[in-house]
């Protein structure tokens, strides 16, 4: 393959990606739109086994074939072992953490992949190659290790909430000016050892940027440190001449930016706000007293006729739903009331669960029909002429402090105005609080009731329940 | 690499990106972050470059390292995206 070829192909690659953006823009494209996207991904790593070009120069190849095939090959093929079958096997509600754990890992290849280029080009660097693969370097160090804890945070191998001691944002801020301080040393001194010195320091920034923040503004990070490796690999085209890295990079970096900025819109948070919590964030004080206070908790039966006298009801699915697998039942049920005449709708919320869309992903695997998903403008107006309200599973896109109380973690998140439906019926596992790890003042409503227990167990029951009424 | 031609694709790239995305439904988020986060998997193509360049064992062994973690990336990206897309297929005539 000549060198006119190789770099035809790498635009053909680029345009495939701008088609792959594209289409998963529309959901009756999007699905198209990603096979586009992989076709140019393939097609590009293909062409590179057919044309190789010497070190840091794009004008001609060396004979084919590329030095350590069967290494790469055989590296390649483990990349392949891991990674496919944690795609294919993961549940729905860990595809998050899984998000999170590739984009880590695409962090972690790019700065790699500028070490090993640095290593390579020795005293032959540019300053504008040393400088660029200084920015991927840092950057992908941080998206790697940012990616991780954001990943133990959605697996719950730590805690979900803010972590803050005491004089954090000093370590956080002076962390960041040795970051910068050091990439100064390497650019001026040259040498593996500051590389090496800056990429360690780039990790435990990336560790304690991510620390600080909240469960409910973990995808935005997730979005953010994306859009962040997408820079880098834009970078690292740079250093490699290579265009299509350039171009794949940099239309991931700027529509990872807008989508971390929709994102953060439609949870209500200030994107500068959630990027800047490191620095900002105070210790909490304990999130009030948690004193013993009465709840009513009913029956499935008790549900059940509820349910069997309202005109209309509203299920507002949460993260709860999606643990326990209970889609397809809550289909059910939701059938079962049509059949009874009552009106149902689907409350979604659009950061339900653990990232933007998780609600509309689980409820369509069980069929339900795209017509009765109600997105939350949609639905919030209707909470007053309804009858009962639903929770399965939900608490944080309901909690009525995201409204109330200033100061809390969640305060300015648009939320499902549940509290105006003239029932409230909340099924839930425990008294624990959400996610963003906040009392819910809904629970002790007068017009609330729960149903203890899973949630899919729950509503087996109150079908059975209905069935018989 | 020229530094004009360089500025020139990292530009357009950028309206680019900016524009393809700049209305798209809440629901499509995870997929569309999915999915991008994919595309930038093509750095394998870096690793490859550099796992070919490679003079000595320690490069040989880092680069090598970065193309299992690109494969990882790109790959199970894709897989992860279409599993998550799997569940938006229309389903006309479903109502049985």
């Amino acid at each position: 393959m000549n060198s006119t070829v190789y770099s035809l192909v790498g635009l053909a690659a680029g345009v495939a990606f701008i088609l792959a953006l594209k289409g998963l823009s529309h959901p009756k494209t999007a699905r198209r739109g990603n096979l586009i996207g992989a076709f140019g991904a393939t097609v590009a790593t293909l062409s590179v086994f057919l044309y190789v070009t010497p070190s840091g120069d794009g004008s001609e190849s060396h004979s084919l074939p590329i030095h350590n095939l069967g290494w790469i090959l055989g590296a390649i093929a483990v990349g392949l072992i891991i990674g496919v079958p944690a795609a294919r096997k993961v549940e729905m509600t860990q595809m998050p953490q899984l998000v999170a754990l590739f984009n880590g890992v695409g962090g972690g290849a790019a700065a790699l992949v500028a070490i090993v280029e640095y290593l390579n080009l020795g005293d032959n660097a540019t300053t504008a190659e040393v400088i660029f693969t200084v920015f991927t370097v840092v950057v992908g160090c941080v998206s790697f290790s940012g990616s991780i804890i954001t990943f133990m945070k959605l697996q719950e191998l730590m805690t979900t909430r803010p972590v803050v001691f005491p004089g954090g944002r000093f370590v956080i801020a002076a962390t960041l000016v040795a970051v910068l301080g050091v990439s100064v040393w390497v650019v001026t001194a040259l040498g593996t050892t500051p590389l090496l010195v800056l990429a360690v320091i780039s990790l435990l920034f990336g560790i304690l940027f991510v620390l600080p923040v909240g469960g409910a503004d973990v995808p935005i990070v997730i979005s953010l440190l994306n859009a962040f490796t997408g820079l880098t690999v834009a970078a690292s085209g740079y250093v490699l001449s290579s265009t299509l890295l350039i171009i794949a990079g940099t239309l991931v970096g700027a529509s990872g930016t807008i989508l971390t900025r929709l994102m953060a819109e439609a949870m209500g948070r200030s994107l500068f706000g959630t990027l800047f919590g490191a620095f900002t964030a105070k210790p909490q004080a304990a999130t009030g007293t948690t004193e013993e206070r009465p709840v009513r908790s009913g029956s499935p039966d008790d549900v059940a006729i509820l349910l069997n006298y309202a005109r209309r009801v509203v299920i507002v699915p949460g993260f709860g739903l999606a643990v326990a697998q209970a889609q397809h039942t809550v289909r059910e049920l939701a059938d079962l009331m049509l059949s009874k005449g009552i009106d149902v709708a689907y409350g979604i919320h659009p950061v339900a669960g653990r990232m933007p869309g998780h609600m509309n992903v689980l409820l369509a695997e069980a069929n339900v029909p795209y017509d009765q998903l109600a997105e939350m403008d949609e639905v919030n107006p209707t909470f007053g002429q309804t009858d009962v309200a639903i929770v399965i599973g939900a608490n944080d896109v309901v909690n009525p402090a995201a409204q109330t109380s200033p100061g809390c973690p969640i305060y300015g998140m648009p939320i499902l105005e549940v509290s105006n439906a003239a029932n409230i019926i909340f099924l839930k596992r425990s008294m624990r609080p959400g996610f963003a790890g906040i009392e819910n003042e809904l629970l002790y409503d007068p017009k609330t009731m729960l149903l203890f227990g899973d949630a899919k167990a729950s509503l087996t029951k109150v079908v059975s329940a209905l069935k018989a009424l | 690499m020229d530094a004009i031609a360089v500025i020139s694709i990292f530009t357009l790239s950028v309206f680019v990106g900016f524009e393809v995305v700049s209305k798209v439904s809440s629901t499509l988020h995870t997929p569309l972050m999915s999915g991008a986060n994919a595309i930038h998997g093509v750095i394998l193509v870096g690793a490859i470059i550099v796992a070919d360049h490679s003079e000595n064992n320690l490069e040989l062994g880092l680069s090598l390292a970065a193309i299992v973690l690109a494969t990882i990336n790109m790959v199970g990206g894709f897989v992860v995206t279409d599993r998550m897309l799997e569940m938006f297929k229309p389903k006309k005539g479903d109502q049985k």
